[in-house]
């Protein structure tokens, strides 16, 4: 990159958008990060990363043999990673949230499995593709320089796409992820729900997928979603919260990435595992004076109710 | 028998009979609940006492017979209908307000995001009422703001009963609420039950391994056994004749001198199971 930083921001920030791949950049890092921050809420509040890694895996021989076979590389990860998500839903037996995936230690051995060999697939395209060897990187740690404009049209209709279907069903899927048991006898079809989120997921881990790599989804799907949960237990604010978080270590990594000489996906993940770190200690100091005077509370009336966990 | 008023009736089975893999559950069930009555569903484990509520959900087919749940057929009416199933744990790190988890029973299965009650319309502005008021009355107030991983077993069950009434129900189904609960929240959750069930007039079915804890709010009982059921006043059901003749083997109930029931040779390897431990 030729380009100096200096310490006038708006200067930068001109320099930066004097190039088309950079503007693109942006956008495609401004619609995956909404998306990503939205999704990853409710699937940190699902505890399925699990489900979301595996299908950012997956993506990786879709995007890998669709460039092989010389189509759009969006193309191949949102097919894989749809697919993927409908396969997945088919196999979590009783569709439940918790049991989803990784509840239960056979099915996710055999989810790890199929995750090992999408990566190996994705390799075996990658070598039939000669003369491609840059590609591989940026594939599985994202890329600066690899939006282009019919990606970001792609890009934006699945990202509207996501957040249209989350705005409809938003509150039937909280209910079914938080108490599925009683969503059900409400009469919401918490099975189709949970198939239907995880279409959602593999959408935004397709998404994702394209601006991170593979193999770093979980910088903008998990990261944020995890600092918002620590950072508040309101279902609006932390999806709100999580969203901006989102945002900002796409926006601020994307520019760390356009002055520096090192990658991106790199930038991105290093300032979402450290807005992670922050919250997880403000967290535990939070609940450690709470825990202090909660006792001190308990020492001054007699409590009847039960006893604090 | 007390004369039967058609009107106040809200639940009422005919020769019903559910299957779960082949196997008979329960059968030739015959029974109505009314408005306002506050309901015992007891039985030894395995008898499929969970499965009769399902089966008033609609989540659960009938085998035979007919089954009327609020006038209608089951499953038609679940939005008038406080369900609260079995024992369940929220996981300590489950970052979600008890008063969410409350508000979800309010408006959980109507589209669109959960919005802070302030964006939201009407009926949002007075679903936050409504959540506010259901948490003062069953007592959660102090620690409906903490996330619910936080709370200890006995605080979740409330806000699980104050998430059962928000909606103002008809019909109350609580699987084994007291389950989770130490001797003083029995006696006090138990209370809360009967209160709303008389000054609301909700029916109130309420599954239970151990009569005690309830016995002296109850209105009937209800026995459930693979060949039929039994409902009635308390008294004059959980005797030895009665249950000898329900599950075809000798059982013996007893009466300690602080008047708890202990239900003794029930088929079950449970012999204790009505006893309070």
């Amino acid at each position: 990159m030729n380009a100096r930083f200096s310490w006038n921001i708006a200067d930068d920030v001109r320099q930066m958008l004097a190039f088309h791949f950079m503007v693109n950049a942006l956008r495609a890092g401004t619609i995956v990060a909404v998306v990503a921050g939205a999704i990853g809420y409710f699937m940190v509040l699902r505890r399925q990363s699990f489900a979301g890694h595996t299908l950012a895996v997956i993506g990786f021989p879709g995007a890998a043999g669709a460039i092989w076979l010389g189509i759009n590389a969006g193309f191949g990860y949102f097919g894989f990673c749809i697919a993927g998500a409908l396969v997945i839903a088919a196999l979590s037996r009783n569709g439940r949230a918790n049991t989803g995936l990784g509840g239960d230690a056979q099915e996710s051995a055999v989810i790890g499995t199929v995750q090992a060999f999408a990566l190996a697939c994705g390799f075996l395209f990658v070598s039939l593709y000669k003369g491609f060897l840059s590609g591989l990187n940026s594939l599985l740690f994202g890329s600066i320089v690899g939006v282009t404009d019919t990606q970001l049209v792609t890009l934006l209709i699945a990202g509207l796409g996501c957040l249209v279907a989350l705005a409809a069903f938003g509150r039937r899927l909280l209910f079914a992820s938080v108490d599925p048991d009683v969503a059900q006898a409400r009469g919401i079809p918490v099975r189709l729900v949970n198939g239907a989120f995880l279409v959602l997921l593999g959408i935004a881990a397709a998404g994702t997928s394209q601006v991170t790599g593979s193999l770093l989804v979980f910088a903008l799907l998990v990261a944020p979603a995890a600092t918002a949960v620590r950072l508040t237990a309101r279902p609006a604010a932390g999806l709100v919260l999580s969203v901006v978080l989102a945002l900002a270590v796409t926006w601020v990594g994307e520019g760390i990435a356009f002055f520096s000489p090192y990658p991106i996906g790199f930038w991105v993940t290093t300032l979402a595992f450290g807005s992670f770190l922050l919250a997880a200690g403000y967290r535990a100091a939070v609940d450690r004076a709470g825990r202090r005077g909660a006792s001190r509370a308990e020492r001054v009336t007699v409590s009847t109710a039960g006893s604090p966990a | 028998m007390r004369p039967i008023d058609d009107s106040r009736v809200v639940v009422s089975l005919e020769h019903a009979a559910t299957t779960v893999g082949g196997r008979t559950i329960w059968s030739d069930v015959t029974l109505q609940v009314r408005a306002g009555e506050f309901v015992a569903v007891l039985g030894p484990n395995g008898v499929g006492k969970s499965t009769f509520l399902k089966a008033l959900l609609g989540l659960q087919p009938l085998s035979a017979g007919q089954l009327e749940v609020l006038g209608t057929h089951q499953g038609r009416q679940n939005a008038r209908i406080g369900y609260l199933p079995q024992r369940r744990a929220f996981d300590p790190s489950t970052r979600i307000r008890g008063v969410d988890v409350v508000g979800l029973g309010w408006d959980g299965d109507r589209w669109g995001i959960p919005l802070p009650a302030r964006f939201g319309g009407r009926h949002a502005r007075e679903g936050d009422e409504r959540v506010r008021e259901v948490i003062e009355l069953v007592g959660a107030t102090s620690y409906a703001y903490r996330p619910i991983g936080e709370c200890s077993g006995g605080e979740q069950q409330r806000l699980l009963i104050a998430q059962a009434l928000v909606s103002r129900p008809d019909l109350l189904l609580l699987d084994e609420p007291l389950d989770s609960l130490d001797v003083t929240n029995q006696a006090s959750v138990s209370a809360l039950i009967q209160s709303v069930c008389r000054s609301q007039g909700v029916a109130v079915l309420l599954v239970a391994h151990d009569v005690n804890p309830i016995l002296r709010y109850l209105d009937q009982v209800i026995y459930l056994a693979r060949g039929g059921a039994v409902m009635g006043p308390p008294e004059e059901v959980i005797t030895a004749d009665t249950l000898t003749m329900l599950y075809g083997t000798p059982i013996d109930v007893l009466r300690d001198r602080a008047g708890r029931l202990v239900v003794v040779g029930q088929p079950d390897s449970h012999t204790h199971h009505h006893s309070s431990t």
